[in-house]
């Protein structure tokens, strides 16, 4: 199996394409640091997936007999917070939130720059000055502050926080996905499609698109520590989740009045947060290396 | 160029490049500006709270109603509505506040400079203790000290800021006692000092009154040095990245074959070719603090812009909250223009 898949002449399309996943898994399999932050993130989706049979407690059950206690409390590993409910479920149902709105950012986002950034790239002239004048300017936005007016204007919960996330985090894969449709299209495989009598719109969807997909992929896992903390935010703001929903910001919120006196309330939930967003700091560097070879991850 | 050269004079070849890239970048501003009002204004047309109820109340007939809605400008198309809301912000015009039935100008204008405060102090911690270690990572490529660099800065694109000030106030003002709690300064300090820049730590150093100063300054190093830690992850990281490309360079090595101190080669020759990037991202990282000073604002009760914009947000002030976002943001904007101008003025290479 090895063999067939690092052969020198693959035989088939299929063969040369699972070759290469496979050699980058390879070089991706020695970087330790990526490789813890892959097992997080695999972990986390197991929680999400598994929640309801692996949560000790109902996340929303409140036992007001039980509330404030300790870490360590039997039956309640992680303690319970103010209305007696048993953080560690919490936490896990949590998780289903987190990768809930990373994974709408991260369609959302990087779509919407795709579009962009190939049709400004591959029109060029006109459409691609109004188009990049856009991007710009909203490039140049403060992405927090303007996040906090969409989701002041469109009201609190995490649709809209997505929405807003996602407004503010488009441009820099639209400017990504210019660069490297401006690189493609004057290449000579396009020229012979378009011989072939391929319109733009297929050039782009059939052409363009999948080779810019890498590069993407890098970007958007290097940024969703980012999407993950400014999700956290809104919802620490209140802005985002609304109680009694389990989202780690909003738990983080809630825990935040008995800080002094129990700690572990607000505590656990933020090293929730940070555990996940340094997994995927771990894991994109780790891709970059191997998808991105130019700039490697030790410059 | 030759805009300058017809008034005769040669001016120094960095000023007048200076000056042309200088109008350039104005007009890029202005356009950037215009964007942001016009965001900021469709976010104020789609928000479902209706301004005209809130002038006639609910039980207004529909002829108060209708005149009410005229005399608001509100039946006019959208692009004059537009061009309403460009000419009252460049008046200066953000309309009253809800919250502190104060027009928004002057509740900014009061906020304001304890953002500055905090944010500056920020970035100076950051400088402070970021290019250092960049430096330091870089001549030790590879070594355990790069290692710590990168853990640091890794460290800090990854926590929740908001959550690390708490964990901040836990152990220092709850635990410790180290520092002082949340706000600018504890109540009995509070306006024995006059309000001359409205920053704390300068209206106290310039009477004279160190009691206060020392108060101010317990109470901001907490938050600050949080900011401080977020910006010296990113500017320890650039640090390291320029300077491994100047070391790398061939002067250098032409530094070391004469036998130039290693001390030398470093800070005089390869650390004065990356000052004017380094500036750049210096100024980066103050418009993201400024920016980034929202949730550290909320944990510490800082009464900035950050403090102000969240709680009109949750009072569905929206005047409050569009005139912040519009000062938050142009100032946002201003700095990030001036970090591209200095790279392509002052850097050759970038011409």
């Amino acid at each position: 199996m090895r063999e067939w898949l690092l052969s020198d002449s693959p035989a088939s399309r299929r063969q040369a394409r699972l070759g290469r996943l496979y050699a980058g898994w390879l070089t991706f399999r020695e970087n330790t640091l990526a490789m813890v932050g892959l097992g997080i993130l695999v972990a986390l989706l197991l929680c999400a997936a598994l929640a309801p049979w692996i949560a000790p407690h109902d996340p929303y059950a409140q036992d007001l007999a039980m509330r404030l206690k300790p870490l360590g409390t039997p039956g309640h590993l992680l303690g319970t917070d103010s209305l007696g409910r048993d953080i560690l479920s919490r936490l896990i149902f949590g998780s289903r939130i987190t990768l809930y709105i990373v994974t709408l950012v991260a369609l959302i986002a990087p779509v919407a720059g795709l579009l962009v950034g190939t049709v400004a790239g591959y029109a060029g002239g006109a459409w691609d000055a109004v188009l990049m004048r856009i991007t710009d300017i909203f490039l140049a936005f403060p992405r927090l502050v303007l996040a906090l007016a969409f989701v002041a204007a469109l009201g609190a919960g995490i649709e809209n926080a997505v929405l807003a996330i996602s407004l503010t985090a488009w441009p820099p894969y639209a400017r990504l996905a210019r660069a490297e449709t401006l690189t493609i299209r004057n290449s000579d495989f396009i020229s012979a499609i378009r011989l072939q009598g391929a319109g733009p719109v297929q050039i782009i969807t059939q052409h363009i698109w999948p080779l810019c997909l890498s590069s993407l992929i890098v970007r958007v896992t290097l940024d969703m520590a980012g999407i993950i903390l400014a999700a956290a935010g809104l919802g620490f703001l209140g802005l985002g989740a609304q109680p009694p929903s389990p989202e780690w910001g909003a738990m983080i919120s809630e825990g935040r009045r008995f800080i002094l006196d129990h700690w572990w309330v607000a505590t656990v939930p933020g090293l929730a947060i940070f555990t996940v967003s340094l997994a995927f700091n771990l894991l994109g560097d780790g891709l970059r290396d191997v998808l991105d070879p130019k700039t490697g991850g030790s410059q | 160029m030759p805009r300058t050269a017809t008034t005769g004079g040669r001016l120094p070849a960095p000023l007048a490049g200076f000056l042309g890239r200088a109008l350039a970048t104005a007009g890029s501003l202005a356009v950037t500006v215009l964007g942001l009002l016009f965001v900021t204004f469709i976010i104020g047309r789609v928000m479902p709270i209706d301004p005209v109820l809130a002038v006639v109340g609910e039980r207004g007939s529909p002829e108060v109603y209708a005149a009410a809605r005229e005399a608001l400008g509100l039946d006019e198309p959208l692009p004059v509505q537009f061009w309403y809301y460009l000419r009252e912000v460049a008046q200066g015009d953000f309309g009253t506040s809800l919250l502190t039935a104060r027009p928004v100008v002057d509740d900014i204008a009061r906020v304001f400079p304890a953002t500055l405060e905090l944010a500056t102090l920020g970035v100076l911690i950051g400088v402070l203790f970021g290019v250092p270690l960049g430096v330091l990572a870089a001549i030790n490529r590879g070594r355990w000290i790069d290692q710590v660099a990168r853990l640091v800065a890794l460290v800090g694109y990854s926590m929740p800021i908001f959550w690390l000030g708490l964990i901040g106030l836990l152990v220092f003002y709850g635990i410790l006692g180290w520092v002082g709690g949340p706000g600018r300064l504890d109540v009995f300090y509070d306006g024995l000092v006059p309000s001359v820049t409205g920053m704390i730590l300068v209206d106290s150093a310039l009477a004279g009154d160190w009691m206060v100063f020392g108060n101010a300054l317990s109470h901001i190093i907490l938050p600050a040095s949080l900011l401080g830690y977020f910006s010296l992850a990113y500017i320890s990281r650039m640090t390291r990245s320029f300077m491994l490309e100047a070391l790398s360079a061939e002067y250098i090595t032409t530094a070391r074959v004469k036998g130039m101190s290693e001390w030398r080669v470093v800070w005089v020759h390869a650390f004065r070719n990356i000052r004017v990037q380094l500036l750049t991202v210096i100024v980066l990282s103050y418009a993201n603090l400024l920016e980034g000073s929202v949730l550290t604002e909320i944990i510490f009760s800082w009464p900035g812009i950050g403090f102000y914009i969240t709680n009109a947000l949750l009072a569905a002030d929206m005047n409050a909250v569009l005139g912040g976002t519009v000062v938050v943001g142009t100032i946002f904007i201003i700095l990030n223009m001036l970090s591209d101008l200095l790279y392509k003025v002052f850097d050759p290479r970038a011409r």
